[in-house]
């Protein structure tokens, strides 16, 4: 719980920072702040609580993907410093913002109570609403903004909708209770629709086919920084919840939206993965990589039946790392060529080999080549598949990461192969230590698991 | 203790090799690649002593799904060691003398490509072999990317995706094989002891799960289209890497993680599979006598020769299997100088066409004799290296079918066709007009050529070191592939 009341401090800081003119060494004071949080956080490690009338529940599934929530935002703020240099004017703002998606990431993660839910669903959506639309005088972010707006609370809504029907059906919030009416009570048919309602929501915030469409073109429209996040953190969020409200709720009544979970992630991973082939800008390509990654988070939310967390989890960990490093890079090589697409890494690898390399890496590790995390995620996704007997996806998703391969490799291949032009990229310390961190948990984590996939 | 230097060496040399910067890359990883040699010969004269027992070595690595770091070298394993840390220092040392762009991630790359190698028949738990497996792609994916011809390209991105999706299949078979395996681990000796207890249904699809995913790497047709392509395209260190050592991998792995461990499986459609190998054997002999280009005829016949070599162990007896397993370190050193030759003959005409190229052998006798030897122990003349293993081979694949050796002894004669009428073409007859000059070997291509020549002959005259060498794996191996 304090690791919610001191994130929150920390975005409001960052709002009176502006006030003290505490602008220039403010990112230095959010990244202090959150690794102080991060201690907290583990404070409440196996000491189990609840708190605000039962509304929050603090277990060690909140405390550990809380934990992996503050640090994919510290490497992401490390990243800020530099990518709002030309526009300090408003860092602050920017910073609580971002701030505030974390506060509702963890809220996501520890509610007890559907109505902690919405609130943490909506804290996390209306601040990323603000950030994709952040560019204000950039068509394209406006555009992003706007329709991630409008698809967002449509999503929403239904979401609230399922809440409601379900609360008829039960009387409760209260996610025990919930359960308990599941496991004893014969089951009305108001709660099915309700179930259905916010499984639509979630897939929604996941950004599963079909409720994929608004992905590619936010991620594209937003400043490369916020879609970094969005692609991270969001995303774990939004599976956080999913699972935490699944498994808590509906496990036993899993297998009636079993066929509807089995037809959205074979599509989903199928989809994502065709998609990305034709894609020429590096932002959507990462988009609908990120949309066959929810399909293989997906197939690991299927199988929750024998308590898949310690996977997703792993397979989360693994993912983020690897696309914030991918980002990194990215950043850097847009900021000096003004353009998104892949055609902008040609020639790295002669201009900037430490950069293609590390570029290099995160895609491998996204491609799921070992030893990097991206293998060892995949394989225990699998694994749990396999033994809840989803074996028909499982050869799909096999099948279709070979296709991932392709497109992960024309990234490397336009940076080895293809010629470079004369503009050179140059990186920074910041950037430098975020990239070589990141490739070293790849590496840690993907060399010794045991340390992430035993701590449920 | 030595098992563990004798893997990691490697990679500390990398390492090295990629610190020591372009003037001095070559020479430092020559040097390093001859003392992990050294390490190797240490370990042999270990082995001789004390047998395998001396070098298991085992730990905890990841508790859920059980993985473990068990690695160990048994007379099976040191002998495909043996031949990557033999011909590592020889593809090393024929790369001196050529031009070579930013050579410390050149050479770096290649004792990487060793560390996986070595990784891979050293690796006694299934998903540690796996990963090792795949580490092997990374180096030569991009060394032939880097540093190959001008189609390289969609050749090589090919080569990674076809290959890729072989191992991810295999893969998968891992986890299958772990769920339904008694004992729920990946554990070589585990696998080996509940082989018969897999009910059989299951072993149908395990079986092609793995011999898919070996079946693409080997490759045994029709799963070969990659492979030509790639060799002509990948510089020539990439394809002795390919052809001397990476081939084995998949041939290694039929023999340790295919045969004993799915035994239903395998007496279900090895029957086909030994008919692809022998289609195969074939097929790609009568491409290789079409073959125009060089490098693409000693691909073909590369093909030819690990068929012959697959279908030995899928004889499941004893001749098979050891005629298989010399078969691996001859044809590995043969391919490695036949490639050798192609490129000291591109090094000084700047073309492989076997039609534009004629009477080099006036001008240069010494190559002409060392590519003679070559030659003849690759078409398995008596008394070279090629000859014990093929006879071997024979003689299982005529004790597990008649008919089908028939077919398979095919091998040796048009073998010999196509490159006995390539010698000829190339080297006798009169000097074609394009050749202005051809000086004679180099330093550094008599040292390479000289001792391949000398292995091919006392390898011949003299084989039974290895023989001794892989007999008690071979037991072991021919013992759990038994039904019961």
């Amino acid at each position: 719980m304090n690791t919610l009341i001191y994130a929150s401090c920390l975005g409001l800081l960052c709002m009176i920072a502006e006030i003290m003119d505490l602008r220039k060494i403010l990112v230095s004071l959010v990244v202090i702040g959150l690794a102080v949080i991060f201690y907290f956080n583990f404070q409440d490690w196996n000491h189990l609580s609840t708190h605000f009338n039962q509304m929050v529940r603090i277990d060690n599934y909140s405390v550990a993907f809380s934990g992996l929530a503050i640090v994919l935002s510290g490497l992401v703020f490390v990243l800020s410093a530099d990518f709002y240099k030309n526009d300090e004017k408003h860092i602050s703002d920017y910073l609580a913002i971002l701030v505030f998606i974390l506060c509702g990431a963890l809220i996501m993660f520890s509610f007890w109570n559907l109505v902690m839910l919405f609130l943490g669903i909506e804290i996390l959506s209306i601040s990323l609403y603000i950030m994709a639309g952040s560019k204000r005088f950039d068509v394209r972010s406006n555009e992003a903004g706007f329709k991630y707006f409008l698809l967002g609370s449509f999503a929403s809504a239904f979401l609230l909708f399922g809440i409601a029907l379900i609360y008829g059906a039960t009387n409760s919030f209260h996610l025990g209770n919930i359960a308990a009416y599941v496991s004893s009570h014969s089951i009305s048919p108001l709660f099915y629709v309700g179930m259905l309602m916010i499984l639509i929501a979630m897939l929604f915030k996941v950004a599963a086919v079909p409720f994929h469409f608004w992905s590619p073109d936010v991620y594209e429209g937003s400043p490369a920084l916020v879609t970094t996040l969005m692609s991270t953190l969001v995303k774990i969020a939004a599976f956080g919840a999913f699972y935490r409200l699944f498994y808590v709720c509906f496990l036993d009544t899993l297998s009636y939206v079993h066929v509807i979970l089995a037809i959205v992630t074979a599509a989903t991973i199928i989809l994502g993965n065709l998609i990305a082939l034709s894609q020429n800008n590096f932002k959507r390509l990462l988009a609908y990589s990120g949309i066959s990654h929810a399909g293989y988070m997906m197939l690991g939310l299927m199988s929750m039946k024998t308590g898949t967390a310690s996977a997703l989890f792993y397979y989360g960990t693994g993912y983020s790392i690897a696309t914030i490093g991918a980002f990194a890079v990215a950043i850097l090589v847009f900021k000096v060529m003004e353009s998104e697409n892949i055609e902008s890494f040609n020639g790295l690898g002669k201009k900037n080999p430490f950069l293609a390399a590390a570029l290099s890496m995160s895609m491998l590790s996204l491609a799921g080549i070992p030893p990097f995390a991206g293998f060892l995620g995949k394989y225990y996704i699998f694994s749990e598949a396999i033994k809840n007997g989803n074996i028909a996806i499982t050869v799909i998703a096999v099948i279709t990461s070979v296709i991932g391969v392709y497109y992960y490799f024309k990234v490397i291949l336009a940076m080895y192969t293809k010629e470079p032009n004369e503009t050179e990229v140059k990186s920074n310390i910041a950037y430098t230590s975020i990239i070589i961190l990141c490739l070293l948990l790849s590496l840690l984590i993907g060399i010794f698991p045991d340390m992430l996939m035993n701590i449920f | 203790m030595m098992t563990l230097l004798i893997l990691f060496f490697p990679l500390i040399a990398s390492l090295l090799v990629f610190a020591s910067g372009n003037k001095f890359a070559a020479r430092v990883a020559l040097l390093l690649s001859v003392i992990e040699l050294g390490i190797t010969y240490y370990v042999y004269t270990i082995y001789r002593q004390s047998g395998a027992d001396a070098f298991y070595y085992f730990k905890e690595w990841i508790s859920n799904p059980k993985i473990s770091f068990h690695v160990g070298i048994d007379g099976l394993t040191l002998l495909m060691v043996m031949l990557t840390n033999f011909l590592t220092p020889i593809i090393i040392l024929s790369a001196f003398n050529r031009k070579i762009e930013n050579e410390k991630a050149y050479f770096s790359l290649i004792t990487f490509m060793q560390f996986a190698l070595v990784g891979v028949f050293m690796a006694y738990d299934g998903l540690l072999y796996y990963i090792f497996w795949e580490l092997a792609l990374i180096p030569i994916y991009f060394i032939a990317l880097r540093w190959g011809g001008k189609d390289r390209v969609p050749v090589t991105l090919k080569f990674f995706i076809y290959t890729l999706a072989g191992s991810l299949l295999m893969l998968f078979g891992f986890i299958m094989l772990y769920h339904y395996n008694p004992s729920h681990s990946f554990d070589i000796r585990e696998l080996y002891a509940n082989a018969n207890h897999i009910c059989s249904c299951n072993q149908s699809w395990l079986f092609w799960m793995f011999f898919l995913a070996f079946a693409i790497k080997i490759p045994i047709v029709p799963f070969h289209t990659w492979q030509a392509d790639t060799y002509k395209e990948a510089p020539t260190q990439g394809t002795m890497l390919l052809a001397g050592i990476m081939l084995k991998m998949g041939t290694y792995s039929l023999l340790r993680w295919l045969v004993p461990i799915v035994p239903h499986g395998v007496a279900e459609w090895g029957p086909l599979a030994i008919t692809l190998c022998v289609i195969g054997i074939v097929y790609a002999s009568v491409i290789a006598i079409m073959q125009k280009d060089l490098k693409k005829l000693f691909a073909y016949s590369s093909v030819a020769h690990v068929g012959l070599i697959s279908a030995g162990i899928f004889t499941l007896n004893m001749q098979g299997f050891q005629g298989s397993v010399v078969q691996m370190f001859a044809h590995g050193v043969n391919v490695v100088g036949l490639f050798f030759c192609a490129d000291i003959i591109f090094n000084r005409t700047n073309s492989l066409d076997v039609e534009g190229l004629g009477g080099i052998r006036t001008l240069a006798p010494k190559f002409n004799t060392m590519f003679m030897v070559i030659v003849l122990g690759s078409v398995a003349l008596p008394l070279t290296n090629g000859f014990i293993g093929e006879f071997l081979l024979l003689f299982g694949v005529y004790e597990y079918n008649s008919w089908l050796s028939v077919f398979a002894g095919l091998t040796i004669i048009l073998g010999a066709v196509y490159m006995l009428r390539m010698f000829q073409r190339i080297m006798l007859g009169n000097q074609n007009e394009s050749i202005k000059s051809f000086p004679d070997l180099m330093w550094n291509e008599k040292i390479v050529l000289g001792i391949i020549v000398i292995v091919i002959v006392a390898m011949g005259i003299y084989p039974k070191p290895v023989f001794n060498l892989a007999q008690p794996a071979l037991d072991l191996i021919l013992k759990s592939a038994t039904l019961k």
